[in-house]
């Protein structure tokens, strides 16, 4: 058993520490989120220049040849500094979707294009219907010529504007609820009778709602097997997941240590308001489920290998359910804790606050990963 | 005992409906109902309803515009008024400043500014937290110096709702510093219609603009409004908390919010059957309506008791203390049930009359927004720590 980084984890961790620590002040993350675009194309390519783009992929394609471990360091970073980069999307969830189930062909054209940033991707799985059910599926992928024809809407995609590929799930086989018959589609961002409505989200981000009217692609455009998508789509779940907990762990540390030193700073009643024996009980019990939350997110990483597709989900539902419960509390009581300046836009607590309550909802909320720990025996 | 109320108060609550009904304007409601933004027409055109009627200030004497109403009364105006989607009254002239400026005003300010309350001629705003005076609201600093018949005032108060569209600040300043730092605060009317005031918009975490800074430099109120004595202002601002207990635990609105969380319940998909129909669901609204049930028997008990003449005393921190902490929790669920489609920020949908389609589930939009907004509601008013410790210290004697 052993919980530390390696050398090069830690060098690639001091990486994204200095980065976060003199790219992404507050105020500088703000005008990006104002920005057109959303992001910073310049941020981007220091990412790939870094090597973060490729921190989990394997070096024949350019990449550093890292795991789970290096991609949870990438995330935990991502959630230090509220980066706004569509890491997650590229990085975690694309860069997933083709290394487990690309053909030669598609990881030899796309993955080296994704280290050195030149390609970004979306994954375009949720279905205003499922709402978190993954296998939930209801759009429509059938055979026309030696391709298919994709019709359907998909919700929420994260990033898909600034995506040169976008991942699909559509049915090829089955009924709306059947897990078979679901398959992958690498459709081009531009693809003719794909239209988007673009917007921001509540944290800050960008997402889109997508439209699929006749959609054509060719026999080349799947990825991984058809009619049997959903083991894939889960395990990448669970690797976002995964992700998911390091970024939270990430914004869980800055709001306990910004609270922790407003305690000190701020007085009231002539005394730090750090002295009153309810807030130093509050921030403990805050600092407890940092704690906490860091050990699951350790756990889900660590159990993503696991050749036990049921070990795996596990361990990222319950990591799931306990950054949920982690974050509700720590982003909560550190807006109390700061009295009205907690309620600013200016202050940097109520965004990591709404980050993580986005980061809640993304891949199942609470409720539901407690759901599916239940369900397994 | 009687769980219910007599068939007098039954009678009374069915004409408040019914006024109710007919009088409140169909936008005003939807957008209270719906969560969206409030103007500050929306405000006027119903408080002047209410005016008309004669129900805008229920608890003033009769002799200055109140209604007469017994506790009770007052208590299911309150209640109906949540329930039925209308606007809370803006309490800084109602409930706040009226009551002061009748009980301790003199004759020349009762009769200048009584009036203009009833009539919703001045908008009043609340000039009491500072950036170093929170909490601790006894060691403010922003001060008054008398200078022949007026004051000149400078400092800073912050947090200031609706002080954008206010034209009058009761404030609470510093006249002298001997003696406890209580004792040296008086409690003045600002005009703030001139050149060394600065209202400042600060921009809250929903994207709302809702409070302010206000900056005071050289500000000049003639001692004609001060309230009361100098250096006395500290019991006035006392008298104001504790009179004020009515309609703080927000029942009636919690009520309504609860029938909306379950009608978008009815209409979402989870697991492939509808929300509503999910026993995990149903676990967490049942719990919040017992929550909600334990908080208004326990209000209706307070009621009672006033009602035999009993003062009020530390209830109201209470009813401050659940009222918010079921608020808030109320906001979680309502975010919750629309599951990925609470995260589109699309502010244009919070105005009324966006017609544009809505992303996901109509009435999605303003969801996280109100979640994130209602974290205010434990901090304001005295924050929930402090209510805490005024329970412990004013009732168990710890
Ligand atoms: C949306 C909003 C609207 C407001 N509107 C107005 C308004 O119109 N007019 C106005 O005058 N003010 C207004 N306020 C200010 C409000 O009353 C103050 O924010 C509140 O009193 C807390 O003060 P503070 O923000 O300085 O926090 P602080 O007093 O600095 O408190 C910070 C934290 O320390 C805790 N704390 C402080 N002292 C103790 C103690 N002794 N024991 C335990 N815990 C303690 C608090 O509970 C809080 O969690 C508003 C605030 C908000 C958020």
């Amino acid at each position: 058993m052993d919980f530390d980084l390696s050398e090069e984890q830690q060098l690639l961790k001091d990486s994204v520490d200095r980065f976060v620590r003199e790219e992404y002040p507050l105020d500088k993350r703000q005008k990006l989120t104002a920005s057109d675009e959303g992001f910073s194309r310049d941020n981007w390519k220091t990412m790939a220049e870094l090597g973060w783009l490729g921190a989990s992929l394997p070096e024949e394609y350019g990449g550093i040849g890292g795991g789970a471990v290096e991609a949870m360091v990438m995330m935990e970073g991502v959630g230090r500094g509220l980066v706004v980069e569509p890491y997650f999307a590229t990085a975690v969830l694309g860069a997933n979707l083709l290394l487990q189930a690309g053909s030669d062909a598609q990881k030899q054209e796309l993955l080296p294009q994704v280290v050195s940033g030149d390609l970004m991707l979306a994954f375009a799985y949720a279905e205003r219907q499922a709402r978190y059910d993954l296998f939930d599926v209801e759009m429509t992928a059938t055979k026309d010529g030696d391709g298919y024809a994709l019709n359907g809407a998909k919700g929420v995609v994260c990033h898909a504007a600034s995506a040169g590929r976008i991942i699909v799930s559509a049915r090829t086989g089955g009924g709306s609820r059947d897990r078979d018959g679901i398959t992958l589609f690498l459709v081009d961002g531009n693809a003719a009778g794909l239209s988007r409505r673009d917007y921001p989200t509540v944290d800050g981000l960008r997402a889109s709602e997508l439209a699929f009217d006749n959609v054509r692609v060719g026999a080349d455009a799947v990825l991984g097997a058809v009619d049997n998508g959903l083991p894939l789509i889960e395990h990448v779940a669970d690797q976002a997941i995964a992700g998911l907990a390091a970024e939270a762990v990430g914004c869980m540390d800055v709001l306990l240590s910004s609270t922790n030193e407003y305690l000190k700073t701020r007085s009231q009643f002539g005394q730090p308001i750090g002295k009153f024996q309810v807030i130093q009980h509050r921030m403990a019990d805050m600092f407890i489920a940092c704690e906490e939350a860091r050990s699951m997110c350790y756990v889900a990483t660590m159990r993503l290998d696991d050749p036990d597709a049921e070990q795996r989900s596990k361990a990222a539902s319950a990591a799931k359910v306990q950054i949920g419960k982690s974050a509700r509390l720590v982003g909560q009581q550190s807006v109390q804790l700061h009295g009205g300046m907690g309620m600013t836009d200016e202050l940097n607590i109520g965004h990591y606050f709404k980050r993580l309550t986005v980061i809640d909802t993304m891949f199942g909320d609470q409720n539901h990963h407690l759901k599916r720990y239940a369900a397994f025996r | 005992m009687d769980l219910e109320f007599s068939d007098e108060y039954r009678a009374f609550q069915q004409d408040v409906r019914g006024f109710l009904d007919e009088n409140l304007p169909e936008d005003i409601r939807e957008k209270v109902t719906r969560g969206l933004r409030l103007e500050r027409d929306d405000y006027v055109r119903w408080q002047n309803i209410l005016s008309a009627k004669g129900w805008l200030v229920p608890g003033w004497p009769v002799e200055h515009g109140g209604t007469g109403w017994s506790a009770v009364e007052r208590y299911i105006f309150d209640e109906e008024n949540g329930r039925a989607g209308a606007p809370n009254v803006v309490p800084f002239g109602t409930r706040f400043v009226g009551p002061v400026i009748y009980t301790y005003g003199s004759e020349a300010q009762k009769n200048y500014y009584l009036p203009r309350i009833l009539n919703n001629d001045d908008w009043w705003c609340q000039g009491y937290s500072e950036p170093g005076a929170g909490s601790d609201l006894a060691s403010l600093q922003t001060r008054a110096v008398r200078d022949g018949d007026r004051y000149i005032v400078n400092g800073t108060k912050t947090w200031t709702t609706m002080a954008q569209w206010a034209n009058m600040m009761f404030c609470l300043v510093r006249t002298s510093n001997e003696g406890k730092k209580q004792e040296g605060i008086s409690f003045l009317l600002v005009d703030m219609n001139q050149p060394g005031v600065d209202v400042k918009p600060i921009m809250t975490i929903d994207g709302g603009q809702e409070i302010n800074m206000v900056h005071m430099t050289d500000v000049e109120v003639p001692i004609s409004d001060l309230v009361g004595e100098e250096n006395m202002g500290w019991t006035y601002a006392k008298f104001l908390l504790q009179h004020e207990r009515t309609g703080t635990a927000g029942i009636g609105n919690s009520k309504a919010q609860v029938q909306r969380l379950k009608k978008i319940a009815a209409q979402e998909k989870s697991g492939g059957i509808y929300l509503i129909d999910d026993p995990d669901f149903r676990r967490q609204v049942a719990e919040l309506e017992i929550d909600l049930q334990a908080l208004e028997y326990t209000d209706l008990r307070y009621l009672m008791q006033t009602v035999a003449g009993k003062p009020p005393g530390a209830e109201s921190s209470l009813l401050k203390l659940r009222g918010t902490e079921i608020q808030q929790r109320i906001s979680e669920l309502l975010m919750q049930a629309v599951g990925y489609y609470a995260i589109p920020f699309v502010p244009e949908a919070l105005e009324y009359g966006w017609n544009e389609d809505p992303i996901g589930p109509e009435g999605a939009a303003p969801l996280a927004p109100a979640y994130f907004n209602r974290r205010k509601t434990t901090i304001y008013g005295g924050t929930n720590e402090i209510q805490r410790n005024i329970i412990a210290k004013m009732v168990l004697g710890l």
